[in-house]
């Protein structure tokens, strides 16, 4: 398997393929030859993007076969006005180029217990759709899918994905003028049928919305849960009290981890806020911290005398913590 | 200190039982390879995860584990599951895919970790495999289940030490839906099939009201394939007896009565579960083995006569709850006092015995 011993995949960008004039398709294949860990529809995978700024790591759906261990594929939109990893993707990356990206993991996976899967998508939200429901078709599994799309432009991967399965696929605003009725579409569903949401936050809401005034269950619902921030954000420094160091955490590392990588030692067992080993007093604060942790109470937290190194942040001026 | 793999030598005529007169011995090595589970001379429930990278060269350099007992455990299965069909191995329909993802990372682990044991040679979906150890050479397509004589979670862990319990994530708990439970600690799979975490984990004393179970949930609900965590666990067993569950309870509970503080030595096991949890990637399903070592009181005093000292201090100050749930409340005071003889008092490294400065088996 292409792996590091970090746990990090070497992809090579093999090909890159504009489908609509703002979303670009990536193909990836191991970097070394070897073959790729297989997922599950509805994974996503956290791209290392070198930009200007520093490496940006993004989070894409896959859009390719998950039981096709050769390849990867995600697609893309520019974000113009955004945190500048889709624009690096755009500007920066080229056919040939090897990107650094985590295992495939899935936060949004297809339900095994569903008679019936309907998938309604908007824009790029698409793109898990492609592996979800490339899954239900080897599976055998009944889906039928609502994709709602700006106009004509950028309708080339809802087309395709029409091509693919034909009816079971409904394009709107392809053609300038049918509309996505949600209250339609989940109207008069037997028990069993499990309906995913793709695309921003509004649709989330209206699709969520409409179903629950038709008595749907929360069970039979299902919508990417949260993103996958892990514990990066934005950088800030602490101070060590006992050796009176001062670390700069970068965006790409945790607390814990810059702390290592100073030579400096904290405890630590789960990695992942969950078991409370890292747990270190906070002397000075100027500012917040951002909680990731699922150890502190919430009145712990409220206290800010507490912080999780392994996955909890600082937006402040000053920290200063008792290691 | 510990033995390669290479060298071990694989014990075939070992038992597990009582009809077979439960013939089995570690040898010296074997016992200070063990990952011993504890770190302090107080013993209390913990969120003991940490990553499962490897560690030393004892039971914790594999992905899963082997040692001198594969074989003799492996035939120890083959035997349980003729004698009770249905009940210690179960899979539920919707499970298949994790099957195979669980074959998969049993035997690329076994191949990886040991080359001259296993071979995995993959062309495409054509499988070979080869498992010198049991002398098995078969080839399979991977994922069409009608190429192999039985399940392929049934024909993949006959071939593996420890059980196997497969979790599937469904309305963000976790739910059992397969196993291979020839080896469980007085539970029973059929029973507990189609339960959900905190309904599996409901007779744990404690356990609720220290709010360990909501936070391991979370934890274990974002594992991501490629980082598997590991914990370990332990409990005391009367007899080198691998099979103690609910439905046997009759044949084995009464041995209980048989330990008195001269023979709780010989009689007395220390049962290590060593647990490493890795997220299935293509059913996001979720593996949680239980690899358990069986090792006698006298045992530890003659090859680890450190490890002897600490476990005579942890039962000695264990909480009654904890004595009760383990189930050995009747032979507790037997034990801490066949061991008292071999403590004497002296400071212990504290940290599992894979940590740095951590529990040596014997020496400062």
């Amino acid at each position: 398997m292409s792996e590091s011993q970090h746990g990090a995949l070497k992809l090579r960008v093999k090909s890159i393929e504009a489908v609509t004039p703002e979303i670009n398709r990536y193909t990836f294949c191991p970097a070394d030859d070897s073959w790729l860990p297989p997922f599950s529809g509805g994974s996503h995978l956290t791209v290392l993007i070198p930009s200007e700024e520093g490496t940006k790591r993004n989070a894409y759906s896959l859009m390719s076969s998950p039981y096709d261990t050769s390849q990867y594929q995600i697609a893309v939109r520019r974000v113009d006005d955004g945190k500048g990893g889709s624009l690096a993707m755009h500007n920066n990356v080229r056919e040939g180029d090897v990107l650094l990206a985590g295992i495939p993991a899935n936060l949004f996976p297809v339900s095994k217990h569903a008679r019936h899967h309907v998938f309604i998508a908007g824009g790029v939200g698409i793109t898990p759709v492609f592996a979800q429901v490339e899954e239900l078709s080897l599976k055998g599994s009944p889906f039928e899918l609502h994709l709602a799309v700006r106009g004509p432009d950028h309708a080339a991967l809802g087309c395709e994905l029409k091509e693919r399965f034909g009816d079971q696929v409904t394009l709107y605003g392809h053609d300038g003028q049918s509309r996505l009725n949600t209250m339609e579409i989940l109207a008069g569903r037997p028990l069993g049928t499990h309906a995913y949401i793709c695309g921003p936050t509004r649709m989330i809401d209206d699709v969520v919305t409409s179903a629950h005034s038709l008595g749907w269950s929360d069970a039979n619902i299902h919508f990417e849960r949260f993103e996958d921030l892990g514990s990066t954000g934005d950088p800030f420094s602490v101070t060590l009290a006992r050796s009176g160091a001062v670390i700069e955490v970068s965006p790409e590392q945790s607390l814990l981890e810059a702390v290592e990588e100073a030579g400096h030692k904290l405890p630590y067992l789960c990695r992942g806020g969950a078991c409370g080993e890292c747990e270190t007093e906070v002397l000075e604060l100027d500012g917040t911290i951002d909680h990731r942790d699922d150890w502190l109470s919430e009145s712990d937290r409220a206290t800010c005398k507490l912080i999780m190194p392994c996955v909890s942040r600082a937006t402040c001026t000053k920290l200063v913590i008792n290691a | 200190m510990t033995t390669a793999p290479e060298t071990t030598a694989f014990k075939t005529n070992e038992t597990y039982t009582p009809e077979g007169d439960y013939q089995f011995r570690n040898s010296a090595e074997g016992v200070r390879r063990l990952p011993f589970p504890f770190p302090d001379d107080d013993y209390m429930y913990s969120m003991n995860l940490e990553p499962h990278v490897p560690a030393g060269d004892g039971a914790l350099r594999a992905a899963f584990d082997i040692d001198e007992h594969y074989v003799s455990e492996c035939a120890h299965r083959d035997q349980m599951l003729r004698d009770m069909p249905g009940v210690h191995y179960l899979a539920l329909p919707h499970m298949m895919e994790a099957q195979w993802d669980l074959l998969e990372l049993i035997f690329e682990s076994y191949a990886r970790d040991f080359p001259e044991q296993f071979t995995l040679t993959k062309n495409g979906n054509e499988w070979r495999w080869q498992n010198r150890l049991l002398g098995i050479d078969d080839s399979f397509t991977f994922g069409d289940p009608a190429t192999l004589p039985m399940d392929p979670m049934e024909y993949a862990t006959r071939q593996a030490q420890g059980e196997f319990v497969v979790l599937e994530e469904k309305d963000n708990t976790l739910v059992i839906g397969a196993g291979m439970t020839t080896q469980r600690a007085d539970y029973s799979l059929k029973f507990n099939l189609g339960m959900s975490f905190f309904e599996f984990h409901g007779p744990v004393p404690k356990l609720h009201d220290m709010g360990i179970l909501d936070r391991a949930l979370k934890f274990l609900l974002r594992m991501k394939p490629g980082h598997p965590v590991r914990r370990v666990n332990w409990s005391l067993t009367v007899n080198p007896r691998l099979e103690t569950s609910v439905e046997t309870l009759p044949e084995w509970a009464p041995d209980r009565a048989t330990v008195d503080s001269e023979n709780a030595g010989e009689k007395v096991y220390l049962r290590i579960e060593l647990q490493p949890l890795h997220r299935l990637p293509r059913s996001n399903a979720i593996v949680f083995p239980v690899r358990t070592y069986l090792v006698s009181l006298a045992e530890l005093v003659q090859h680890a006569p450190n490890w002897a000292k600490r476990i005579h201090r942890a039962l000695a100050s264990l909480d009654h709850e904890l004595v009760d749930y383990k189930g050995f409340h009747r032979y507790h005071a037997a034990a801490v006092e066949w061991l008292s003889q071999y403590d004497d008092g002296a400071p212990l490294a504290t940290g599992y015995p894979w940590a740095p400065d951590g529990i040596q088996p014997n020496g400062q």
